[in-house]
């Protein structure tokens, strides 16, 4: 519930929210000029989940994440400046820009890497949560993964070990109803992707992914019974994503206003506002202050993404292995 | 250094050595020890052919049964690995390789590079290959060749005891995902075997016997047929130097090569399908840095072409054998432009 969230944390969930916001609409805006190489895919629309989830976590607890995952490195407190340099390919990024936008990975902030693989995150999380079980922590493990992901192998394979093993895993499904081009309601063989849970041993949960609240709430429930020695849960998020499978893609296979019409009655930034505001709980100032500094923000990390340097031939080599 | 164990035993007492030395240190596969929620006895098997057999009940809690679902452990291996353990997960046979394959090859050979090297992955993966068990086309394969192709990952291919024990110590303590490709024929191989625990470096090949006429690049089985070639070769006159490469990535070229500048001769012995090979891989770099050295064509023993079949009759035929190997040593030697 709303009114068990302190001021702070509410301006701190508004702020993760509308970082990945401006990052993400940001980006779609400079992808377009071509500046930015390679393949990028955004995470606008879905912010409410990355936030309500990552916000019950520590550093100590992992995630995994998707090809589709800047907004769970933000969440998870990856540095924006040297993301978007990542994103830029400059040596300045994350990841020295090798990994570019489907690898950023911090492992001393608990991200264990966006993933190329759909799907490819499943099996990767149970090891992460094995070993905080092992050395009997009450860390979680979250495994974020799309509704094309939640017809893997791996993802079935990973629950069902989850399970067995009794881990503390939170499978997490975005559900933003494409993979791809591809809808899920082609896809996806049963009703929910939450159905399957009940095939793994473990709590199946559905939640409005636009309400933040409501993700809130429900990831809560499950990471406290993960952290108690309660097993693992899938949370199924069904949410929307506002720019297409990835940059460039003109989504003509959406309905003519889909995307317009999600974004008028069920914006999970403008309904976080509009509560928020209602109930008192912050200010339209409090909201515009956070709006002000987090543009600055993501304007310096373009400024300094575009002058930052590349790469050399030096680095070309180099981190292959530990010891060659 | 009077005491000798067998591969299987040698491969055991590593484990168990590193276990004890490193907290961290955890074993995991299908049936490492066998009768997990089983009525009946556990460490019923000790992995498939016993080769982890007695861990179980040493280091409670550390050997784990998982369930046949190799993405789903190997990955989790893998993911451990990035979070402090230092898994030694079981593979069980290498040709399994295809249903998780994508955990090893995109993910833990690639993070450290693709993180810009901030991540390390101290995993090892120990897999059972080669042929001659009778155990046909998907429980025969070698595919150490797959492995080697991809950058990130080491592939380390034990042919005795000693090399076994000290090149497994290795691979544990090792920062990075390695591939410990044990031949399932020489499980049962007898070797001296020191009883206090040793390592055996990675990319140093053993020169297995000086010989100035003919090099021999070989590795794991093949290095034993390889060599009783060369013993047979010897009584005809014709001094074989045998190179067991050890460690297929990373790979010692500089006692390849230097072997090649003395001998001008080179035969190439691997037990896997002949393309994209290590023997190809191994007759390219030769022809390419030692070419003036070379007195005549390089030849390649292999296995043909085909998958391994499962009649005695024909598997015999298929797995490269010691007259096989003397008939290309005989080539080289009598070559004549």
């Amino acid at each position: 519930m709303a009114t068990e969230l302190t001021k702070e944390r509410l301006l701190e969930a508004y702020r993760t929210m509308r970082t990945i916001r401006e990052f993400e609409d940001r980006i779609h805006a400079d992808f377009s000029t071509g500046e930015i190489p390679g393949f990028v895919h955004l995470y606008a629309g879905e912010e409410a989940s990355a936030t309500g989830i990552i916000m019950h976590l520590s550093k100590a607890d992992y995630i995994a994440s998707t090809h589709r995952g800047h907004g769970h490195c933000i969440a998870k407190g990856v540095d924006v400046m040297s993301m978007m340099a990542e994103i830029w390919g400059k040596v300045t990024g994350t990841c020295r820009g090798k990994g570019g936008s489907m690898h950023i990975a911090d492992l001393e902030q608990g991200m264990m890497g966006a993933n190329g693989i759909v799907g490819g995150g499943g099996p990767l999380i149970c090891g992460a949560a094995l070993a905080m079980k092992m050395r009997k922590t009450d860390n979680v493990a979250i495994c974020f993964f799309g509704d094309g992901a939640s017809n893997q192998g791996t993802i079935f394979e990973a629950m069902n070990l989850a399970t067995v093993w009794n881990l503390p895993v939170i499978f997490v499904a975005e559900n933003n109803g494409y993979a791809e081009a591809t809808s899920s309601s082609y896809s996806v063989a049963c009703d929910n992707i939450a159905d399957r849970a009940s095939a793994f041993g473990m709590p199946g949960v559905i939640v409005d992914g636009f309400d933040f609240f409501a993700v809130h709430e429900a990831a809560g429930e499950a990471i406290a019974r993960a952290r108690k020695g309660g097993g693992p849960t899938l949370l199924e998020v069904k949410l929307s994503r506002y720019y297409g499978h990835f940059e460039g893609d003109q989504q003509k296979y959406r309905a003519p206003n889909e995307v317009a019409n999600i974004k008028a009655a069920k914006d999970c930034l403008t309904s976080f506002a509009k509560r928020v505001t209602a109930s008192g709980q912050l200010s339209q100032s409090d909201l515009a202050r956070i709006d002000s500094e987090v543009g600055a923000l993501i304007d310096e990390s373009v400024r300094r993404a575009k002058s930052d340097p590349q790469p050399t031939a030096e680095d070309l080599l180099t981190d292959v292995y530990v010891s060659y | 250094m009077a005491r000798k164990i067998t591969y299987q035993q040698a491969i055991n007492e590593a484990l168990s050595q590193e276990m004890t030395r490193d907290p961290s240190v955890i074993v995991m596969g299908e049936d490492n020890h066998g009768g997990e929620g089983s009525p009946g006895e556990q460490d019923a098997w000790g992995g498939v052919l016993g080769v982890t057999k007695g861990l179980y009940h040493k280091f409670p809690g550390r050997v784990i049964d998982t369930p046949i679902s190799e993405s789903a452990f190997i990955g989790a291996a893998i993911g451990a690995a990035t979070n402090g353990l230092r898994p030694v997960a079981e593979l069980m046979f290498v040709d399994f390789m295809g249903v998780c394959f994508d955990q090893i090859f995109n993910q833990a050979a690639k993070f450290r590079y693709m993180f810009g090297g901030k991540a390390e992955t101290p995993v090892v993966i120990r897999t059972m290959y080669g042929a001659g068990f009778r155990a046909a086309a998907q429980h025969s394969q070698c595919l150490y060749s797959l492995f080697t192709h991809i950058p990130g990952l080491k592939v380390v291919m034990p042919a005795t005891p000693y090399d076994a024990k000290g090149m497994l110590i290795q691979a544990i303590r090792d920062n990075d995902p390695v591939i410990f490709c044990e031949h399932k024929m020489l499980y049962t191989l007898e070797g001296e075997v020191p009883e206090e625990s040793y390592t055996v470096p990675f990319g140093e090949a053993n020169v297995v016997r000086e010989g100035d006429d003919v090099t021999v690049v070989t590795l794991g089985r093949m290095v034993h047929f390889s060599d009783q070639a060369a013993q047979a070769m010897q009584k005809k006159g014709v001094h074989v130097e045998v190179i067991d490469l050890r460690t297929t990535s990373p790979l010692d070229e500089a006692t390849i090569l230097e072997s090649v500048a003395r001998t001008g001769r080179l035969v190439v012995v691997d037990e896997s399908n002949p393309r994209c090979s290590i023997a190809g891989d191994i007759a390219g770099i030769v022809a390419q840095k030692a070419f003036g050295d070379l007195k005549a064509p390089i030849e390649q023993v292999t296995a043909p072409h085909a998958p391994v079949p499962f009649s005695g009759a024909l598997e015999d035929l298929y797995i490269p054998s010691v007259a096989s190997i003397e008939g290309a040593i005989s080539r080289v030697v009598e070559y004549r432009k």
